[in-house]
C-alpha cells in the first residue's frame, strides 16, 4: 500500500474524528450555535425592512449572503486559527515527526475544517427556512448551485486560511487578520445591498471573496426577480467563478510554498520559544 | 563549493566513515549569527546502545538532538543517521526514528488509546519482516502502564501520565532510533522506575539505539552504556560512567574513626592510603568508607574546568587517557 495514500486515508480518518471531538466540548458547540443564533435573530428581526427597490423581505436576503459569509470564516478564519493554535501547542511538529505526518495532518484540516463548515451552514439555513418568508431551495437547480459555490468557495478559502495561518507566527495577533477583515464584510454587501456605495468600494468590494460567496449563495436561496438589483441584472455566475477561481489558483500555488516553509521552521526549540513568550503575557 | 570541499576534509580527520553506526556525527558545527553553539561535535553510536547526553543548560544538547532528527539544518559536518544524512532523510527514514522532545501540549481533545492507534497507522506501511510496525496499540499502553489511562483525554492526564504518553507516541512506530529529551522531568519515583524499565526492554529486546538528554546524573548512570557530556559545544567526555570516574582523576574521599574520633581524608590513591592506615593504626580503625568519586563529581570537575577557560588542557589530557585506555582495551 502507498504510504502517501495510507496517509491521505489517514488525514480523512484524522479530521473525522476532530470533527466528533467538536461535539463534545462547550467551546466548539459554542462556535456552532453562537454565530448562528445571533444571525437569525438579527434576520429575524431585519424579515419587515425591505431590499431597496423590491418589496422583498432585508432579512431574507441576508440569509444566503450570511451563509456565504460563512464560508470565508470557516474556510479562511477557521483553518487560519486551527494552524496557528496547533503550531503552538505542537501538533504541527508531532505531524512533522510522523512520516507523512504532514500529508495526513494538512488532510485531516481540510477534512474537519469542511465538517465544521458544514455543520454550520446547515444550523443556519435549516432555522432560517422556517423563520424567513420567500427563500426558495425547492428546486434541483437550486441545490446544484448552492453545492458549487459551496464546493469552489472552500477551495478558494482554504487555501488562503493555510497561508494566513502559517504567516502568522502568534495567535493573539489574529485580529490583524480579522479587522479587515470585518470591513471587507462590510463593503461586500452581506448585511445590505452595495449599490448606494461609492463606486470605488463597490470594486473593493468585488475584488475579494466575501462579496461573490453572498452572491452566489443569494442565487441559489432567493427567487430569480432579486437578480435585478444585483449589478448588471444578473447572478453573474461566470465572474463569481471567475473571481473565485482566480483567488483559489493563486492560493493553492501559494499555500504549499507557504505551509512548507513554515513546517520547516518548525521544531521543539521553536515551540518551546513561543511557549515562553505566552506565558511571558499571561503573567 | 569549496566550504563543501573543505568539511569534507575536516570530516575524514576522526577516522574512516563507520558505516554499521546507527549514528555518525563528525566535527558538527552550528552557529547563529555569530554565535558558535557547537563547535565540532564528534560522536558515535552502535545498534542498540543507550547514549545519555549530558551538560550544562544552553551546552547545545537540544540544538545537537535537533539537528540529528532532522529538525534542524547544521553549519558544517558530517552527521549521518541510520546511514542517512538528516537534511535529505525522507518519510522511510522518518518512520525508523522516533523523537520524544521535552513537553507537549498537543492533541488535548484525544483520547490516549485514539490518539495512539491513529498515529500508529502511519506507520504500518513502513512495517517489514524484521519490524512489525506498529506497536500494538493495547500491548503499547500497557508498556507505558497507562492503561487504566486508556481513554482518558490527553488534555485530563497528569503531568507524568503526559509524559507517558508521549513516550508511547515516540515509540509507537517502533524505532531503531529513538531520541528522548529529558524523559523523566515531572515523574514520581515509582514511574521513573517503570520508565527506566522501559528503556532498558527498548534497547535489550528491541534493540532499539537511544540517544536520550538528561539533567539528573544518577538517570544517565543508570540507563546509559556511555555517557557523552557537552560542553561550550563540543563533547568533552565520552565513556562508560565508570570509565568517566576513573579517567578524571577526581580524588576519593576515606572516612574512618580511631577510638571514637571521626576523620576524613581526600586522596587519589585510595587503596595505598587504606593500606597505610591499616599499617599506622591496625585494628584501631572502624568505621572505614571509601566513597569514589560519584558521576556528579566527576561531571562538576569537568565542566567547570571547562567553563573556567583552562578547559582544553584537562579536556585533551582527558581524550589521550581515553585513547590509551581504549587502546589497552583492544590490545590482546
Amino acid at each position: 500500500m502507498n504510504p502517501k495514500l495510507v496517509a491521505a486515508r489517514n488525514g480523512v480518518a484524522r479530521g473525522w474524528i476532530e470533527l466528533k471531538h467538536t461535539s463534545t466540548n462547550a467551546q466548539d458547540l459554542m462556535g456552532y450555535l453562537f454565530p448562528a443564533v445571533l444571525l437569525l435573530t438579527v434576520m429575524f428581526f431585519m424579515r419587515d425592512a425591505t431590499v431597496p427597490g423590491t418589496d422583498f423581505s432585508l432579512g431574507a436576503r441576508t440569509l444566503p449572503s450570511a451563509l456565504g459569509m460563512g464560508i470565508v470564516f470557516g474556510g479562511m478564519v477557521n483553518l487560519a486559527q486551527q494552524l496557528m493554535v496547533e503550531r503552538e501547542d505542537g501538533t504541527l511538529l508531532r505531524a512533522k515527526a510522523t512520516p507523512n505526518g504532514m500529508l495526513g495532518y494538512l488532510v485531516g484540516k481540510i477534512t474537519v475544517a469542511s465538517g465544521m463548515l458544514l455543520i454550520s451552514l446547515l444550523l443556519q439555513l435549516i432555522p432560517g427556512l422556517f423563520l424567513l418568508e420567500g427563500l426558495a431551495i425547492t428546486t434541483v437547480s437550486a441545490w446544484l448551485t448552492l453545492t458549487w459555490v459551496l464546493v469552489v468557495g472552500l477551495v478558494a478559502t482554504l487555501p488562503l486560511g493555510a497561508v494566513v495561518g502559517s504567516l502568522f507566527e502568534n495567535p493573539r495577533n489574529f485580529g490583524i487578520v480579522m479587522l479587515p477583515l470585518m470591513g471587507l464584510i462590510a463593503t461586500s454587501g452581506i448585511f445590505y445591498p452595495l449599490t448606494n456605495y461609492p463606486t470605488w468600494l463597490q470594486w473593493v468590494g468585488q475584488a475579494f471573496p466575501v462579496y461573490w460567496l453572498g452572491l452566489g449563495m443569494r442565487s441559489a436561496l432567493l427567487p430569480d426577480e432579486m437578480a435585478t438589483v444585483e449589478f448588471g441584472q444578473s447572478w453573474r455566475h461566470l465572474e463569481t467563478l471567475g473571481v473565485l477561481g482566480a483567488w483559489a489558483i493563486a492560493g493553492l500555488i501559494l499555500a504549499p510554498i507557504v505551509l512548507r516553509r513554515m513546517a520547516r521552521r518548525e521544531s521543539g526549540s521553536s515551540v518551546a520559544a513561543r511557549r515562553e513568550k505566552a506565558l511571558q503575557r499571561a503573567t | 563549493m569549496a566550504a563543501v570541499a573543505e568539511l569534507d576534509l575536516r570530516a575524514e580527520r576522526p577516522g574512516p566513515p563507520d558505516d554499521s553506526s546507527v549514528l555518525d556525527v563528525r566535527d558538527l558545527r552550528m552557529r547563529y549569527g555569530t554565535t558558535d553553539v557547537l563547535t565540532g561535535v564528534s560522536f558515535t553510536a552502535r545498534p542498540g546502545e543507550v547514549l545519555a547526553l549530558l551538560g550544562p543548560n544552553g551546552a547545545g544538547k537540544t540544538t545537537t538532538i535537533e539537528i540529528l532528527e532532522g529538525f534542524r539544518m547544521r553549519s558544517a559536518g558530517r552527521v549521518r543517521v541510520l546511514g542517512v544524512d538528516p537534511a535529505d532523510g525522507n518519510e522511510q527514514w522518518r518512520a525508523r526514528i522516533g523523537v520524544v522532545l521535552q513537553s507537549w501540549r498537543d492533541h488535548g481533545k484525544w483520547r490516549v488509546r485514539e490518539l495512539l492507534a491513529h498515529l500508529g497507522s502511519y506507520y504500518a506501511p513502513y512495517s517489514t519482516d524484521v519490524v512489525r510496525r506498529p506497536w500494538n496499540v493495547d500491548e503499547l499502553i500497557e508498556a507505558v502502564g497507562l492503561t487504566p489511562h486508556a481513554h482518558k483525554r490527553a488534555g485530563q492526564l497528569s503531568g507524568g501520565q503526559r509524559r507517558r504518553l508521549d513516550v508511547a507516541i515516540g515509540i509507537v512506530g517502533r524505532p531503531e532510533l529513538l531520541f528522548l529529551d529529558e524523559p523523566t522531568a515531572g515523574f514520581d519515583p515509582q514511574a521513573r522506575r517503570e520508565f527506566h524499565d522501559l528503556v532498558h526492554r527498548l534497547s535489550d529486546v528491541d534493540d532499539t539505539t537511544i540517544l536520550l538528554t538528561t539533567h539528573d546524573l544518577d538517570e544517565a548512570e543508570k540507563l546509559s552504556d556511555r555517557i557523552l557530556i557537552l560542553a561550550s559545544g563540543a563533547i568533552i567526555a565520552d565513556g562508560s560512567a565508570d570509565e568517566l570516574s576513573r579517567r578524571m582523576s577526581t580524588a576519593a574521599e576515606v572516612r574512618w574513626t580511631v577510638a571514637g574520633e571521626r576523620f576524613v581524608h581526600s586522596t587519589h590513591d585510595a587503596t595505598r592510603f587504606v593500606h597505610d592506615l591499616f599499617r599506622e593504626h591496625g585494628y584501631d580503625v572502624a568505621d572505614l568508607e571509601v566513597r569514589r568519586a560519584s558521576l556528579e563529581d566527576t561531571y562538576m570537575a569537568l565542566v567547570r574546568e571547562v567553563e573556567s577557560g583552562g578547559a582544553s588542557e584537562a579536556v585533551h589530557a582527558f581524550s589521550r587517557e581515553r585513547a590509551d585506555y581504549v587502546a589497552e582495551e583492544a590490545a590482546p
